[in-house]
């Protein structure tokens, strides 16, 4: 694939990262590297054109369209490259799909590299995607390695969005902001894993408005902040309709790390349910003996804690 | 084998040192279910955690098949072949139960492996082995559990604190049936069990009374046993829901 593609090791090795891809994937994908197109398909039913101005892509995901998948992973390996890309989905009534997205960094340079990805979701009746985005920095520059990813989302009557977001490794500042409206019967499910090391900063915030009957949002991040890093998770479910929504804060904190979880509610229909958790505290001395007692040092106790903890 | 030499705990209470454990010298021998018993607060659960090494003793030495362990860690002493069930096992968000069988086998077991080890304890392992140790687990589910890590691990001493306390009435025999299981397979490793129930003193070989810090009584089964029915050593499965 590295020749296929024109992508040197890094590139790859990158790529697998945040996409698990070891060769071309089957199905639609659009491949961006060091900000120009590396690979792209579309298929019979998923269609991927360009923006003008290079920029970014429209994925036209046709009605009914089962069982496929869309990649379009982005990595960079030059220093001081900065990037805005917007990326629009639009899925058909009754299609199900899996998008698979990501961003790996490499920075061996002094300037700061960052990408900027704006996703924008619309989702027709029905629809069901699933949506995966890993993030990961990498190199030993002093540059820095930013991602700030934008999400929007629309759902249409009874849709189903649910989004995995991960980023566990190497990403030095990133500021990251979901939004997404529901109509009646729409169901959205976010699950968000994150580790911070070092000095590096991440910020997420989400707002959430059910705006129809029936609609429902569980918005759950597990994060871990190591060293001297700061988390923010700030996240807000509205509820302007006869609707369910839990979020849920859970993080553990080493070293010097902070976290700030800002859990927020708003309910404007007397029919809104709508919870929130929050949850910070350092690893229980307890979990670590048990684990010693079944032969691990502390320091593999603490890592099979958080790996289970993030898993 | 197990030695413990004049250990003595002391904590700090207000500014005072309190003595948990007075002076004990006693002997886990190899092939022997050994249980230690006697009233609340006499100091059953510190000298499990001192054998363990979660606490230090303040004097005194520990011997584990000659060898000084007492300046050891916990995770040393695990290599070493001791093996320790706590009282209220502990959760884990997204540990997996295979996850911590794996863990206390220290290799890749595999899921029928695993499933043995579920069963001995009577879980059905298929419900299980993909269940996060979480709050979703009951108290005896958990503790059920905790005794199948015990048990994955094969150690030379395996130390029980107290292992029916969670567990429900119908489960009891379930219980006292795998620690008889484990007497009859024991070869040269020991057993040493934390319990004041009549029930799993009556499979003791050995009987060791704690009272105050101090060691009251020890002796064989036959010899021990008469004389603590009906006190706080020896309490029967029924009397805990009164």
């Amino acid at each position: 694939m590295a020749n296929m593609l024109g992508m040197d090791e890094i590139q790859m090795r990158l790529l697998r990262e945040v996409a698990d891809l070891h060769k071309v994937p089957e199905g639609a994908y659009n491949i961006r590297s060091n900000s120009e197109a590396a690979g792209r398909q579309s298929t019979a039913n998923i269609e991927i054109i360009p923006k003008e101005g290079g920029n970014g892509i429209d994925i036209y995901i046709k009605p009914g369209t089962k069982n496929e998948s869309v990649h379009i992973p982005v990595v960079m390996t030059k220093s001081g490259l900065k990037e805005v890309v917007y990326n629009d989905f639009h899925i058909g009534e009754d299609a199900d799909v899996i998008i698979v997205a990501g961003c790996g960094i490499d920075n061996c340079g002094t300037q700061d590299s960052e990408h900027d990805g704006i996703h924008r979701f619309f989702v027709g009746k029905n629809a069901k995607i699933k949506y995966v985005e890993k993030h990961y920095g990498s190199g030993t520059g002093s540059g820095k390695r930013i991602l700030n990813p934008g999400t929007e989302v629309y759902q249409e009557e009874n849709s189903t969005v649910e989004m995995e977001m991960v980023q566990i490794k190497g990403v030095d500042d990133t500021t990251r902001d979901t939004t997404a409206e529901l109509a009646a019967g729409a169901k959205l499910l976010v699950r968000e894993r994150l580790m911070t090391h070092g000095e590096q900063r991440a910020i997420s915030t989400y707002v959430v408005n059910l705006n129809g009957e029936g609609a429902t949002a569980d918005v759950v991040s597990r994060s871990v902040a190591r060293d001297d890093s700061f988390q923010k998770f700030d996240a807000k479910i509205i509820g302007n309709a006869p609707c369910s929504g839990h979020t849920e804060c859970d993080s553990i904190i080493m070293d010097r790390g902070r976290i700030l979880a800002v859990p927020g509610l708003e309910a404007n229909d007397v029919d809104a349910a709508l919870v929130h958790e929050a949850a910070i505290g350092k690893i229980a001395g307890d979990q670590i003996i048990k684990l010693m007692t079944l032969g691990l040092t502390e320091q593999e106790a603490e890592e099979q804690i958080i790996n289970g903890f993030l898993k | 084998m197990l030695e413990l030499k004049n250990i003595s705990f002391l904590v700090d209470d207000e500014g005072t040192d309190k003595e948990i454990i007075r002076d004990i010298s006693l002997t886990i021998p190899d092939r022997k279910l050994v249980v230690i018993t006697g009233p609340n607060g006499g100091g059953k659960s510190t000298l499990a955690r001192l054998i363990v090494g979660i606490e230090k003793p303040t004097s005194g030495q520990i011997l584990f098949n000659g060898e000084d362990i007492t300046e050891k860690s916990i995770t040393e002493r695990a290599k070493m072949g001791i093996g320790f069930a706590f009282q209220q096992p502990v959760r884990f968000k997204g540990i997996q139960v295979l996850d911590l069988i794996r863990i206390a086998t220290g290799r890749r077991t595999s899921v029928a492996e695993a499933c043995e080890y579920l069963s001995a304890v009577g879980l059905c392992a298929h419900d299980y082995i993909d269940r996060e140790v979480n709050s979703s687990l009951s108290g005896g589910e958990l503790k059920r559990i905790e005794i199948a890590t015990v048990l994955a691990r094969a150690t030379k001493l395996s130390v029980f604190d107290e292992p029916e306390a969670g567990i429900d009435l119908w489960s009891f025999q379930n219980l006292i049936d795998v620690f008889q299981n484990m007497r009859k397979n024991i070869k040269d490793s020991s057993i040493l069990i934390i319990s004041h129930q009549e029930r799993i003193l009556n499979i003791a070989d050995e009987i060791i009374v704690l009272k105050d810090g101090k060691l009251e009584e020890e002796g064989g089964r036959d010899e021990v046993l008469p004389g603590l029915i009906g006190t706080a050593s020896a309490t029967r499965a029924c009397e805990k829901l009164a």
